[in-house]
């Protein structure tokens, strides 16, 4: 039963790492703007038609 | 007539107006006016027209056009404006009123096909801002504001940028606080499973371990993200007030103290999960509450208004000039639809001045040469010349803002609900705590400590304290649907307590721009074309107004053609001395009625009768009119009594209604009630009222435009919602209902705990069931209710 303790430290680090991604991109301005990238990605590229 | 009227206008392709002329057409698609057409040829050049497939008609009208963006070139501007700027890029935020749509984002987001010297730009559309990263050595800002101008996208520049300091005051931090609980939270609970199942003789070298795992998780949960209630508490403490911080703080010190000792002396396992949930559950409450609208701001003042920078005069050669560094005697340049910023003397030119920005009434007035205008008045027609008599600081508009209801600190404002129970809540609860303790001392110490403990843990007034929050939260949300914005939520609660209501009339009752027309007299057809001809070469507003009235018409040729200044329009055409204008131009003396302002016909020495002007009310005065009966109605008017007589009609009492009154005289009216014990909430608009809404207890900017102007106000009320005020006030009172309901709801809980509690056996599993449980009835209650009673009174 003590492969519990290595499992749980195993755990609690991965959880550390997202708990320091999600740090990472609220820092960085990830979440700054929620609403404008649902829009944008409904708009398509142009179709170039000069290139054909 | 009949005939003319039903033809149905074609839209303009760009901004989607009333075509008045057949003039404008590009491709075969009608335009209102110039400005639209050529943005739309801007547009079409660059092959950039799926612009106009996203939405129809998505552009702004482009009817006034005009151009100034020389003083973008000065490097003290350019220096205050970028967000970063080096020798080779600089990056610049723009906030941009126009955006509303995706076809918006499309064409802002592509403004590297205009120019390849601007690499990168980025919409962030609830901001409405612009994100603009080019090359400085290819493009300057004045050719980037000059484009955006150029495909209808003016971006508003000010120095007093309040929308981009708002912005970047921080709420990460709060984000992060959660983040940390919340992580803590699901770990701890985890860990905490096994002892509540239950854990056999030979896994309790676990037990501890799991104890000891879950105070070091308690740690950053209690010093970082708890820490922001200490520090009220203390504060509060010092300042000998008793909120609900208090027993907050209070409870998280014992929870952790007893899961600290629970662990390390091996006695039981602690309260670490209903610790990290209760600090989360509180966190959440609290960034619900933080709402914040990304576009308005109610702290807007008069600088936010002011360009950055006026044209002066220096001998003879106009150049662009900081205002900040604007000082007496100098002459400034001012061009159609630019704001006056400092007080001077008119010297040349034909001054019009709407002042809607001051005192909220859009009908411009002529100022005669040598006349004082001061500042704040906006130009409409040709371009003119002022010196300067004040500087900007010290003019007529910004000495208002010394008057002491701004500088006065906002010590008159409502007690909310929560600040006066919670009071009374801390006393109880630490009556309740102390006896718990001193009833059991006498026959076992342990056990009182324990219930003393327990009662901290248990009564600790999670759920209280987020009743309010939640539903506040939802009550704004409802709101502002309904184009209804508060400052924040404590403003929902002095709406349900006021009891006079004091409205102002220009701009607030009346619409600020559409007035209804009437015709009296007859006109031919072959008149009303004379007509049409005279005022369609005209600027002036009632011109305009007269013109749209007409409807499309084919113009007569004009031999002669003479504008008068305040008077009206002399003029010959097709053979025919016609004479368009005020009492004082067509009788020659003033012949004015009270009831309205009318514009005079004549027609070869014929009088044909006037166009009147009468000032419409917005729509749903009637129910305001009933809500006399509730409410304490008062009219509070800057004009003259022209409209008394139709006014009564919704104030049903003629000594409510004042007339005439200066904004120190508004504001004393205001103080007056208040002394006599009322609780006012004034309704108004323009810097006018800005002092009255200051002094009253809820003052409430009614605006056409979110973002105008709006003066330390507590709400911002948009004018197509004003006939919902009745169903706002009595919304409000429904929520506070609710906050009082979902306040027992919590005080139930809490005698449940209690019942544990004071036994002095109180087990974490009952703690960590009994604190989600109520935090879950709460939130569900009060959100639930919230929507109940906003279909109740139709807001939703």
């Amino acid at each position: 039963m003590n492969i519990i303790y290595f499992l749980i430290g195993c755990s609690v680090l991965m959880a550390l790492i997202f708990l320091g991604a999600f740090f990472w991109a609220q820092r960085s301005g990830q979440n700054d703007d929620l609403y404008t990238p649902s829009m944008r990605i409904l708009l398509d590229d142009e179709l170039k038609d000069d290139k054909k | 007539m009949t005939e003319s009227s039903t033809l149905v206008k074609p839209a303009c392709y760009h901004c989607g107006d009333d075509c008045l002329t057949t003039e404008f057409v590009s491709d075969s698609k009608q335009f209102c006016c110039h400005g639209c057409e050529s943005v739309y040829n801007i547009l079409a050049g660059s092959g950039m027209c799926s612009y106009y497939g996203y939405n129809s008609h998505p552009g702004a009208t482009r009817a006034r056009v005009d151009k100034r963006f020389d003083y973008l070139s000065e490097p003290s501007i350019l220096s205050e404006l970028l967000d970063y700027t080096d020798d080779r890029i600089s990056i610049i935020t723009l906030y941009i009123p126009h955006i509303h749509c995706s076809s918006c984002l499309w064409l802002l987001e592509q403004l590297n096909n205009f120019s390849p010297a601007i690499h990168y730009s980025r919409v962030d559309f609830l901001k409405k801002q612009l994100i603009v990263r080019f090359d400085n050595r290819q493009y300057t800002l004045q050719q980037l504001v000059e484009l955006l101008y150029d495909i209808g996208y003016e971006p508003l520049i000010s120095l007093q940028d309040i929308i981009k300091k708002q912005n970047t005051a921080d709420k990460g931090n709060l984000v992060q606080r959660i983040a940390v609980a919340g992580f803590c939270f699901g770990n701890v609970m985890l860990l905490s499973f096994p002892e509540y199942f239950g854990l056999s003789v030979y896994e309790q070298t676990f037990k501890h371990f799991f104890g000891y795992i879950n105070i070091l998780f308690s740690l950053p949960v209690v010093f970082y993200s708890g820490r922001g209630y200490f520090v009220s508490a203390w504060n509060n403490l010092k300042a000998k007030v008793l909120n609900i911080d208090f027993p907050l703080a209070l409870g998280i010190a014992v929870l952790f103290g007893r899961t600290v000792i629970e662990n390390l002396a091996h006695t039981g396992a602690g309260f670490a999960d209903t610790l990290c949930g209760l600090v989360f559950f509180l966190l959440v409450g609290k960034f619900v509450q933080q709402k914040t609208y990304h576009h308005i701001s109610f702290e807007r003042d008069y600088r936010s208004f002011f360009p950055v920078a006026v044209q002066v005069l220096v001998n003879g050669v106009e150049k662009p000039l900081p205002l900040a560094k604007l000082v007496m005697g100098q002459r400034m340049v001012i061009r159609h639809n630019e704001i006056i910023p400092a007080d001077a003397i008119l010297l040349k030119g034909q001054a019009l001045i709407d002042f809607s920005f001051v005192t909220g009434e859009s009908v411009p007035v002529n100022r005669t040469l040598g006349e004082i205008i001061y500042a704040g008045g906006r130009q409409t027609g040709e371009a003119i010349e002022l010196e300067v008599v004040k500087p900007v600081s010290q003019s007529y508009l910004t000495q208002l803002w010394n008057n002491e209801a701004f500088t006065r600190k906002q010590d008159n404002r409502m007690k909310t609900f929560n600040e006066t129970v919670s009071k009374y809540f801390t006393v109880v609860l630490i009556i309740i705590a102390v006896a718990s303790l001193l009833a059991w001392l006498p026959f076992n110490y342990r056990t009182g400590i324990d219930a003393f403990t327990a009662v901290l843990i248990v009564a600790c007034p999670c759920a209280l304290a987020l009743s309010t929050p939640f539903t506040m939260s939802a009550a704004l949300g409802i709101f502002d649907r309904n184009r209804f914005y508060l400052k924040n939520t404590a403003v929902v609660e002095q709406l349900a307590r006021v009891d006079t209501l004091v409205m102002d009339k220009t701009g607030t009752i009346t619409n600020g721009t559409s007035k209804r027309i009437i015709l009296g007299g007859d006109l031919t057809d072959r008149q009303q074309q004379i007509i049409y001809t005279a005022c369609r070469n005209s600027i002036h507003p009632l011109s305009r107004m007269i013109t749209q009235y007409l409807g499309e018409m084919r113009a007569l040729d004009i031999t002669e053609y003479k504008e008068i200044p305040g008077k009206g329009i002399n003029a010959t055409i097709a053979g025919h001395k016609v004479q368009v204008g005020s009492g004082n131009l067509i009788f020659g003396y003033f012949f004015e009625t009270k009831q309205m302002t009318r514009v005079h016909l004549m027609i070869d020495g014929e009088y044909l009768g006037y166009f009147g002007f009468d000032q419409e009310y917005r729509e749903g005065m009637d129910n305001i009119g009933l809500l006399a009966t509730d409410y304490d109605l008062y009219l509070l008017s800057g004009d003259q009594d022209h409209e008394r007589n139709e006014l009564v009609r919704f104030f049903h009492n003629d000594a409510k209604m004042f007339f005439g009154k200066s904004p120190q005289q508004k504001l004393d009216i205001i103080k007056n009630l208040q002394q006599n014990g009322h609780k006012v909430m004034m309704l108004g608009d323009g810097l006018n009222d800005s002092g009255a809404l200051k002094q009253s207890d809820l003052g409430i900017a009614v605006t056409d435009n979110v973002n105008n102007f709006s003066p330390g106000s507590d709400a911002i009320l948009d004018g197509q919602s004003f006939n919902k005020l009745p169903a706002f006030l009595r919304f409000s009172k429904d929520t506070v209902k609710i906050i009082h309901l979902s306040f027992l709801i919590s005080l139930t809980y809490n005698l449940v705990g209690l019942s544990y509690a004071v036994t002095g056996r109180l087990s974490p599993l009952v703690a960590a069931i009994l604190m989600p449980l109520s935090t879950v009835t709460i939130i569900s209650f009060t959100t639930l209710a919230t929507h109940f009673a906003a279909k109740k009174r139709k807001l939703i």
